[in-house]
């Protein structure tokens, strides 16, 4: 069984954000405009963060993209009253829109701050309307959503596989943003399969993981930057 | 004859206790009218929420949670005035009770539903509501908070009833309208002494029942927050914290609501000055457990000094939450402690005064609980401020004044004091008080020996 999980090398970030802008039209991420950016109440299911340590002149900028660390125990999950978040048996974890109450628990459960609700009903400027992707559900107001490291490429590869009657290869299944990176910083797979680079990656002595003290086991890892 | 007619020529207990029944002043239209209009337009706000969503609200990223939710623990909170105070009063066999009880388990009965309501209104997806019954989740803490409230309505509502039964039977056979109301109400009682003592032994064990319960209402509710892992919000003190915090803030809303029927009922002979000092001492001991409990939670947090606590700690002691947070303070320990350690100021309108603060600075603790805790998510994620818009502000004075006029009209079709308790305190608990203290006494040596 697969473990899904990623890595992201902060050396090769060059906070582009071109997976922010893959991820966004990949995922019919709405488009919330000026309003929503001044009330705080923007989408990104992918985020560069910009981080700024220590004062001038001793002073670092880097930038630390977070997706959703698809946690292998998440304390999302275990606060929803409805079940409409879960980990599924390859580690993702999913978000049934259709059943969601809009309680937003999940989202104050989340040490990482990467889920996010609708507060107003989605809209879309006309020019991305002939663009948006079939294969992702719209939300409706009022529910919570969040990266599902693009879990309808999974099924559309495991399908090509199926067809073809041969095993899923490493390179089927890669989200928007992976895709996207220019600087390929980065990688996706299967954490527990030792041919794939993720899984080679993840064992880098630079691999860490964000508030890995708190014990929720993110599937997300980071290569710490070199001077 | 009318039923003022009848009621004028009872005995004093009864003419006094149940003359708000038949009797309507002008004043209570008056303010009938106000609360009415006030709860009408925070139905009118709901409505515009409804239509647009939580779009309508302040709230944002990461501020999740707001007004709605700080109401919800508030009025929770305050719905432990009444069952939780009777019954502990009734086991302890405090005979100052008499009088009190039963506008304290009114208080609970009617403000439960406005507590629970509260999650409604800030679901995203009220209309899928029943989902938490159709995919229940049995981990959630939300669920048991569901299942715990559901109980607590239910056990208050029989503890309510059934001491009511009496009352309801004695204004049946006056024949008060609505006769039909009534009939149905007393369900065929009939004063005998073994009617009576059946009665009073299922009052002593509802009074037994209903406290676990009661406390475990607002563990669960502090469990809502405590279990999650955010700074300030996971910490083991939050069951207890919160039980003590409704304990506080239910005696404050008690003693407000004794002083107002006390003068728009010209009830003084029986909410009287003993009654007010006894709650103030009450209200006493709370005022100094609450402080030693916030204290201890503070103390910890900032000795612990682990950074993302500390940043929520900080923008309550001197940063942008200073205000909420030391008015909290004063409003909870200082005003109340010094007004209720003072015999001269445990009176009706100190113990009000010092009420009428608590329950501020209750409402402002919830607010200092989810409002610092969700502008700081680990992390370090930039937030902005928390301001509620005019549709959250309207629904919190709809619900304030729902609640204050559901209770009035309670008030105009049951007695809002126990008129049989009062009898019985009359005619068989002086001596039973007497009988009492002189079995506390030494015995006689001589004569036990022999």
């Amino acid at each position: 069984m697969a473990r899904w999980g990623m890595v992201i090398d902060l050396d090769r970030c060059n906070g582009c954000q071109a997976c922010e802008v893959a991820c966004r039209s990949e995922n019919n991420v709405a488009v919330g405009g000026p309003q929503a950016a001044s009330e705080s109440r923007t989408i990104s299911w992918m985020r560069v963060e910009t981080q700024v340590e220590g004062e001038w002149p001793d002073v670092r900028t880097r930038f630390v993209p977070q997706p959703c660390m698809q946690c292998d125990r998440p304390p999302c999950t275990l606060v929803c009253p409805v079940q409409a978040t879960s980990i599924d048996h390859e580690g993702i974890v999913n978000q049934i829109y259709a059943r969601c109450i809009g309680c937003r628990y999940c989202a104050n459960a989340c040490p990482y701050t990467v889920k996010f609700f609708n507060w107003r009903r989605p809209v879309y400027p006309e020019s991305v309307l002939p663009g948006l992707n079939p294969d992702v559900s719209v939300r409706p107001v009022g529910v919570i959503e969040k990266c599902t490291f693009c879990h309808h490429r999974l099924q559309k590869a495991r399908d090509a596989a199926r067809a073809e009657t041969r095993p899923l290869r490493e390179e089927d299944y890669v989200p928007a943003c992976a895709e996207s990176c220019p600087t390929r910083a980065i990688v996706f797979g299967d954490l527990d399969d030792p041919g794939h680079r993720v899984a080679q990656l993840s064992r880098d002595p630079r691999a860490f993981r964000l508030q890995e003290g708190l014990g929720t086991q993110p599937k997300v890892y980071y290569l710490a930057e070199q001077d | 004859m009318t039923d003022l007619e009848i009621v004028s020529r009872l005995p004093q207990d009864e003419r006094m206790l149940l003359m708000p029944l038949v009797r309507t002043t002008p004043s209570f239209w008056r303010w009938a009218a106000v609360m009415a209009a006030t709860t009408l337009w925070g139905a009118f706000a709901y409505s515009q929420q409804l239509r647009s969503g939580l779009g309508v609200t302040g709230l944002n990223t990461p501020e999740y949670w707001g007004i709605y939710i700080i109401c919800f623990v508030f009025f929770i909170g305050i719905s432990h005035a009444g069952t939780l105070i009777s019954a502990i009063l009734r086991v302890a066999n405090a005979e100052w009770r008499r009088s009190i009880t039963r506008s304290a388990e009114f208080i609970t009965v009617l403000v439960i539903g406005f507590g629970a309501v509260q999650p409604i209104l800030d679901l995203g997806r009220p209309d899928r509501v029943l989902n938490v019954v159709l995919h229940a989740q049995p981990f959630s803490p939300l669920l048991w908070d569901v299942l715990s409230i559901g109980l607590y309505f239910t056990a208050s509502s029989i503890y309510l009833y059934v001491p009511m039964i009496p009352d309801l039977a004695r204004i049946r056979d006056l024949g008060l309208r609505p006769r039909l109301l009534y009939w149905f109400l007393a369900i065929g009682y009939r004063d005998t002494p073994q009617a009576r003592h059946t009665l009073e032994r299922i009052i002593a064990v509802l009074a037994v029942v209903v406290i676990p319960i009661a406390v475990s209402v607002h563990t669960v509710i502090g469990w809502i927050f405590a279990l999650t892992l955010r700074p300030m919000w996971h910490s083991a003190i939050f069951g207890p914290y919160f039980v003590m915090g409704a304990i506080f803030s239910g005696i404050a809303a008690l003693i407000i609501a004794m002083a107002i029927l006390r003068r728009v009922y010209n009830l003084g002979a029986y909410f009287k000055d003993v009654h007010f000092n006894n709650m103030g001492l009450l209200l006493l001991v709370m005022t100094v457990l609450w402080f030693y409990f916030t204290f201890a939670e503070h103390l910890t947090v900032w000795y612990g000094g682990e950074e993302a606590e500390l940043a929520t700690l900080y923008s309550k002691l001197t940063g942008s939450f200073a205000v909420p947070f030391w008015l909290m303070v004063a409003c909870c320990f200082f005003v109340p402690f010094a007004l209720m350690s003072r015999r001269a100021t445990r009176n009706v309108a100190g113990t009000t005064l010092a009420s009428v603060a608590v329950v501020i600075g209750m409402w402002l603790e919830r607010y200092n609980i989810v409002v610092p805790t969700s502008l700081h998510p680990r992390g370090g994620m930039t937030a902005l401020h928390y301001f509620p818009s005019w549709v959250e502000l309207s629904i919190m004075a709809g619900t304030f004044s729902g609640f204050v006029l559901v209770y009035m009209v309670a008030t105009k079709f049951f007695p809002i004091v126990s008129i049989w308790e009062i009898q019985e305190g009359r005619e068989k608990s002086v001596e039973e008080v007497k009988q009492r203290v002189a079995a506390y006494l030494p015995d006689d040596v001589a004569a036990v020996a022999s």
